[in-house]
């Protein structure tokens, strides 16, 4: 079920995918932490996540269903990011997904979802001794590539709207520990399905959707060193409107979906091959609404490089958070 | 940075933000599509509706409806001192009451009809031992909620509401004839109309009667609705006072007469057997058995756990349109035996659709896909049928003729198919070879034949035969709903093409009836 929250996920993780380092210090970047990459480098690579979940919430009832027992997902994405001066970057990804169910005889769906490109700035930062203060905002969009079928939940690659995300992060450490909060606003673009009306809680006559807007605050903390970052994570995420799934009806895409998880991510730069980076984490819903309890594993390779010419970056200390 | 800088950097992020907020998202409010129908400004009164045959009415005078008052009594007088109290100062909610309702009150009704099947078309979820809890309409709030308003369920509450309509609409017309009061604005003349003034008399109302039979109706279809639906009949009949269209006294007589002729439509359908349609633990065993007895592959529920199969003692409720000799006399032949080479190639063909779906196919099916939380295929082409008759400036008994002409036949259609579906116990492709995977949810009954092509091709037959000059617009429509059971691999080609013979069949005889009721094709 509710396809559209796994794949603001999805695109939480793309974003998050860029595990970058650069030749001075290991430098993972996403969305919602606090780090940069320096200035006219590039840090790409592909980026892999299964997610799967038997149980679900129609509204706050929490069942099974025989009729699609199993519902697997999984990601294949790649992303790139770019660092346009110390203090801002751009990151842009593309996933392709692929939906099955274990039971029943729903068709599985696979394909090009959507392309999402964020911009994040740091608008400030303040050192001290052994402490940094770090304050970011960002905004993220995302448009669909296909015309994947976004009413075909719960098995449907994504909702198919264009979102708009803003976001705020502050980012704190004091030597090698670390806590980052952030705060989010998503609004989505109508939908248009494939239908000429639909049952939400009114019979409405259009093939056009209105789908909530969203929140989402992040929080994770952990140890956070050159070569190493492990930390833990806590997300909650929640429509600000949309319907309820009734008992045993079918799920809509603007159901009010909700959901809260947590989880964990280790980053690890290689010592030995400069520039190269890996990333794996694994993150469960612990909380729902409308959505699939999904548990999700992630892994993700990057690559970290530099493209001015000879063009030595001077501060080591800005590819830190 | 200094504090007003990094204030100002702030500042600039969060502008452009939201700049970027109201141009990336385009929202737009979703305008559902009915709420921008026309009034009803009727090209022709059919004045002569009362020589028009009805469904089960026999003779109009049976019904009371008392003569109304002189329009210099006190009482008139005092009706049309309410119209002006309203019309002194209506506010914006009451004149989008007067706009929506409008558009017709049969038309109104059928949307609210639609509205209550797609509400309550949710299938039961099981009980902890895997069973699964029947709904009770003598217990209608009790989980699973009476009704599961499933096809043969929906087609069945269409026609009843709509004949319902269509016979109190034409004794109406007889009272209307026999009184002939103008209408609140023709008697005074500072009264406005705010609807398109009519010359059809206004005793008794017409919006009233369709608003009394069309509660009696949907109180017994959805009991659970009772609130809903009266509060609708309270809306439209203020909405006839407040527009000048009805005195408080026309309506009055208008809702009584209503009920009267509705109450013999609903003494039929406590009595049509579809109370019973949903049989017992043996006649489900059964209905394998005698099929397996034949060497055929019987059907079996593919829902987990295993759903009882959906109403099958349909075939025995009482048609509108024919007798149920001839519900038998229609059935087709049987499908190709499980074991034969036609069945192979045609589950053949059907795996093709399966594995080769296309994003266009996908749409097709979605399309008419018409399952869970929807109005049912009978509503899907209630609502085409709508689109197509507000185009054609109707009286309320010419949408009441018209839609019962259809709704009947799509309940017949449903008999008609039940009928053939239980007499072959007919596995579903997904059944026979469960690599073959759905674009759709696969319904909980037998395969042969497809319900869906029964029910677009009986529509579209009737349809065609009310609207020449669409040419081959409805049955265009309904080889696309046929299509799109088999690309979405719920149905073989035999499926769909032996359905749409039936559905034709009995679409045919709504034509015939149609043909001798006295109406017409209309302008």
């Amino acid at each position: 079920m509710m396809k559209p929250l796994l794949k603001h996920f999805y695109k939480c993780i793309a974003i998050a995918a860029c595990v970058c380092a650069s030749a001075q210090h290991a430098s993972a970047q996403m969305e919602n932490d606090g780090i940069m990459i320096p200035k006219n480098y590039i840090c790409a690579g592909p980026m892999f996540s299964t997610s799967s979940w038997t149980n679900y919430w129609e509204g706050t009832f929490k069942r099974n269903n025989g009729n699609i027992g199993k519902v697997t997902t999984n990601m294949y994405s790649f992303m790139a990011t770019y660092g346009i001066t110390n203090n801002l970057l751009v990151t842009a990804g593309v996933p392709y997904i692929t939906s099955k169910a274990s039971a029943g005889t729903l068709h599985e769906q696979s394909g090009i979802q959507d392309l999402s490109v964020n911009l994040k700035w740091r608008a400030y930062r303040l050192k001290t001794d052994k402490s940094i203060l770090s304050l970011f905002a960002s905004v993220t969009g995302s448009i669909p590539l296909t015309n994947y079928e976004a009413d075909f939940l719960p098995l449907a690659l994504g909702s198919h709207s264009k979102d708009f995300t803003a976001r705020a992060v502050v980012d704190y450490s004091y030597g090698k520990a670390f806590v980052t909060g952030s705060g989010a606003y998503t609004t989505r673009s109508n939908i248009t399905i494939d239908r000429s009306s639909y049952y939400t809680t009114e019979l409405i006559y259009s093939n056009q959707v209105e789908l909530p807007k969203m929140t989402d605050y992040n929080f994770r903390a952990g140890y956070r060193s050159k070569y190493l970052i492990v930390e833990g994570v806590a997300d909650i995420m929640t429509s600000l409107g949309g319907f309820d799934i009734r008992k045993n009806d079918m799920p809509f895409p603007s159901n009010r979906m909700n959901m809260t998880s947590v989880g964990g991510n280790v980053r690890y730069r290689i010592k030995s091959f400069d520039g190269l980076e890996f990333e794996a984490g694994d993150n469960y819903v612990v909380k729902g609404r409308n959505v699939g309890q999904a548990n999700m594993i992630h892994g993700g390779l990057t690559y970290i490089f530099g493209v001015a010419k000879k063009k030595k970056v001077q501060d080591k200390d800005s590819f830190k958070n | 940075m200094t504090m007003k800088r990094i204030i100002q950097n702030i500042a600039t992020v969060l502008s452009i933000a939201v700049i970027a907020s109201s141009l990336s998202s385009c929202r737009k409010d979703v305008i559902s599509k009915v709420n921008q129908y026309p009034s009803l400004a009727p090209a022709n009164l059919d004045l002569n509706a009362d020589t028009w045959k009805p469904v089960l009415v026999a003779d109009p005078t049976v019904f009371t409806v008392a003569a109304p008052d002189a329009t210099t009594s006190p009482a008139y007088i005092a009706d049309l001192n309410e119209i002006k109290g309203y019309q002194r100062s209506l506010t914006d909610d009451q004149r989008a009451v007067i706009k929506y309702w409008s558009a017709g009150a049969v038309l109104r009704w059928n949307e609210i009809m639609r509205e209550l099947v797609a509400k309550h078309n949710v299938p039961p979820y099981q009980n902890p031992d895997g069973t699964y809890p029947a709904p009770s309409s003598t217990n209608p709030f009790n989980y699973p909620e009476f009704p599961f308003s499933n096809p043969p369920y929906a087609a069945r509450a269409y026609a009843y509401l709509s004949a319902a309509e269509y016979d109190a609409l034409i004794v109406a017309y007889h009272y209307k004839n026999q009184y002939n009061r103008p209408a609140p604005y023709k008697n005074d003349a500072t009264i406005q109309a705010l609807i398109p003034k009519s010359d059809l008399p206004s005793y008794p109302s017409e919006d009233a009667v369709v608003a009394g039979a069309a509660v009696q109706i949907m109180k017994m279809m959805f009991p659970t609705e009772i609130d809903y639906i009266e509060q609708k009949a309270e809306e439209e009949k203020q909405y006839r006072i407040m527009a000048g269209a009805n005195t408080r006294g026309e309506l009055n007589a208008g809702e009584a007469l209503g009920i009267q002729v509705a109450n013999v439509f609903t003494a039929r359908a406590r009595t049509d057997k579809a109370g019973t349609a949903g049989g017992n633990k043996t006649l489900w065993a059964n209905l394998a058995s005698q099929t397996t007895a034949k060497g055929e592959t019987a059907w079996v529920s593919l829902e987990t756990p295993k759903r009882p199969p959906m109403l099958p003692l349909f075939n025995k409720v009482s048609p509108f349109l024919f007798d149920t000799l001839t519900v038998v006399a229609l059935r087709p032949g049987p499908p190709h035996s499980t074991g034969s080479a036609e069945f192979a190639a045609d589950q053949k063909e059907v795996l093709y659709y399966s594995q080769h779906a296309t994003r266009a196919n996908e749409a097709l099916v979605a399309f008419w896909a018409d399952g869970v939380a929807t109005y049912t295929p009978a509503g899907h082409w209630n609502a085409i049928a709508a689109d197509e008759f507000v185009k054609q400036h109707y009286s309320e008994v010419r949408w009441a003729r018209n839609f019962a002409l259809l709704n009947m036949a799509e309940m017949d259609a449903a008999i008609v198919c039940w009928d053939t579906k239980y007499a072959y116990f007919n596995p579903r492709p997904s059944q026979v070879n469960n690599v073959v995977k759905t674009l759709t949810g696969v319904p909980n009954f037998p395969s042969y034949t497809s319900g869906h092509s029964n029910f677009s091709s009986a529509a579209a037959t009737v349809l065609t035969y009310l609207l020449p000059d669409r040419g081959t617009k409805f049955t265009d429509l309904a080889q696309q709903a046929s299509l799109s059971r088999l690309v979405g691999a719920i149905h073989t080609r035999q499926d769909i093409e032996v359905g749409q013979t039936t559905g034709k069949a009995v679409g045919q005889y709504a034509v015939q009836r149609g043909q001798s009721d006295g109406a017409g094709i209309g302008n």
